[in-house]
């Protein structure tokens, strides 16, 4: 494969994980998330620091995910107190909140960021193989998470979590589980990233950022993880295949998102769900 | 002394420009639980009207009176056509189709008036005058005056009219207004039209301010706004109005004395987190 394509699949893999994760947080579980961004970048900045200190990818990755559950299960908690739009709002907030603290610290490269981060020992290839072969993992554990005894806490809290407390389900525990998981995969798809760009820069998680993960799972119909990912693969190659329409990229994927849910609010879960209703004929 | 003066001027002016944006901001929400980022966009348009009509016709109360028509009327068409066939969704559809409509219409502008910005040829109300010591210009004196008479007519429009009273009622319980003869698709296209036409003021007075008008000026008021209509309480427009000023006061403080640790925005979401922690229904929202 040639570099060009290398570097689109790995971007995919990428944003699968980190889409995944706001698909267990806001499809599961209920818990609609407008600062995973965030997550992102602190998994990214954790692997950063501690890629150019020297340690090698089996630590650093571990402990981005890790410092990006501990965050997730600080604004976990803020989740707790607040419901729905509140909540949404809170999440953004804390987006920014990180972000600002980010921009204005030096020892974190301030505007800039941090460049030259040096490739895993076992080279670029190498490294898409293992990325590739955790977004896989990944995959897997969120298929296993929904047919799990957890995803289905997860979607009794979804579905109504007062309802939920009331049947002995402890909502909380499972918003703060969902919370700490989903982070931690964004926490891990931003190590990725940061080994993949060789560098992190603030803007790469901002509000924008926050946004776009949210179209992926929105777009893959909030319940479906085959809707997630595809959704997630389409409008990461999007900006790629616009490329000959560059001036009116950003106006088509705008259009899109527009006219996808305005139409198919079940976004493209709903569409299987539709097609496999007419393949089983009518009832 | 003065610094503390000019930041309290800067950031009333701030504070007025976000309540007028931020009042659509809070029907809408108020109406249909419906965060209508795309009323940013509504906010770009609105500066861009006035603009084109003053550069053209040379008189901004008629290049106001046209931006407030053409936005009012936009709004309405965004909700007939973009929210009223998904209402019955969730919200986050509806939220997606607003943030999707909102890219499409930053592209529109940028696209059609340049990525650089329009400037007024002759700059309108740029007159200095000088109050407690403080210069100010007839803009920026405009920028309260407005808010001032806006509010102050809105809460009676609401207070003292019929439809007013009915918009009220429908806001409370939409099922028991329209069992009552309120036509609710009439009150939901006033509140449209009202709170898009809140917007066109504001983005004509930000063009007027700045002497230019970018297809990106609505990116901020887009989640800023969502910031004030959560500290004012979702629903409330005296609580928009007043955590609109604080949140201006704050960022203008705050910029100043925290700057070397927080840039503007975090400034602003961390109080609204803090706010959020001790009263999570909004500074004057009811628990429920």
């Amino acid at each position: 494969m040639s570099a060009y394509v290398l570097s689109i699949v790995s971007l995919v893999g990428i944003n699968i994980i980190l889409a995944l994760g706001l698909h267990l947080i806001s499809g599961l579980c209920g818990q609609v998330s407008l600062g995973h961004a965030a997550f992102y970048g602190v998994g990214a900045y954790t692997t950063a620091l501690l890629a150019k200190a020297g340690y090698p990818i089996g630590l650093t990755l571990p402990a981005a995910m890790a410092a990006a559950a501990v965050a997730g299960f600080v604004v976990g908690l803020c989740s707790l107190r607040v419901r729905e739009d509140f909540l949404a709002i809170a999440t953004m907030a804390a987006g920014f909140i990180f972000l600002g603290v980010v921009k204005q610290n030096e020892a974190l490269g301030g505007e800039i960021g941090i460049s030259g981060i040096a490739m895993p020992s076992f080279g670029r290839d190498g490294f898409v193989a293992l990325e590739l072969g955790v977004t896989v993992l990944v995959i897997l554990f969120c298929l296993h998470v929904r047919r799990s005894w957890l995803g289905f806490g997860f979607s009794a809290v979804a579905d109504d979590d007062v309802a939920a407390q009331m049947v002995g389900v402890d909502n909380r525990a499972y918003k703060l589980t969902a919370f700490c998981i989903g982070t931690a995969l964004a926490g891990l798809a931003g190590g990725f990233l940061a080994y993949y760009l060789r560098g992190v820069s603030p803007d790469a998680f901002g509000f924008t950022a926050s946004i776009s993960v949210l179209c992926m799972v929105v777009l893959g119909g909030m319940q479906s993880i085959a809707g997630c990912i595809i959704a997630t693969t389409i409008l990461t190659l999007m900006p790629e295949v616009l490329r000959f329409a560059d001036n009116y990229k950003l106006l088509i994927f705008g259009a899109l998102l527009f006219l996808t849910m305005r139409f198919l609010p079940d976004g493209l879960g709903g569409l299987f769900a539709l097609a496999r209703r007419k393949e089983a004929g009518p009832s | 002394m003065k610094l503390i003066w000019e930041l309290a001027l800067q950031g009333l002016l701030n504070g007025c420009i976000y309540a007028l944006i931020a009042v659509g901001l809070v029907m809408v929400y108020g109406l249909l639980r419906v965060l209508h980022i795309a009323h940013a966009g509504l906010f770009t348009l609105g500066a861009y009207v006035s603009l084109v009509v003053t550069n053209a016709t040379g008189s901004l109360a008629l290049a106001l009176a046209c931006s407030v028509i053409t936005v009012g009327l936009s709004g309405i068409a965004i909700y007939r056509f973009c929210y009223e066939p998904i209402l019955s969704r969730p919200p986050y559809v509806v939220l997606i189709v607003s943030i999707g409509l909102f890219i499409m219409m930053e592209e529109i502008f940028r696209i059609v008036f340049g990525p650089y910005g329009l400037s007024y040829l002759k700059p309108p109300l740029q007159e200095r005058f000088t109050i407690l010591g403080t210069g100010i210009t007839a803009a920026e004196l405009s920028v309260v005056l407005i808010t001032i008479v806006l509010f102050a007519t809105l809460d009676a429009f609401n207070r003292f009219t019929r439809i007013g009273i009915a918009s009220r009622a429908t806001v409370s319980d939409p099922q028991m207004a329209s069992s009552f003869g309120v036509d609710i698709r009439l009150i939901r296209d006033m509140t449209f039209f009202i709170g898009s036409a809140f917007a066109a003021v504001a983005g004509t007075m930000v063009g007027v301010l700045n002497n230019l008008v970018e297809p990106t000026m609505g990116s901020v008021p887009s989640y800023k706004a969502l910031a004030i209509i959560v500290l004012g309480g979702m629903g409330s427009i005296r609580g928009a109005l007043a955590s609109a000023l604080f949140l201006g006061l704050i960022e203008a403080f705050g910029t100043t004395y925290l700057g070397t640790l927080l840039d503007r925005d975090a400034i602003a979401f961390t109080v609204l987190l803090v706010v959020l922690m001790l009263r999570p229904a909004g500074l004057t929202g009811k628990k429920t």
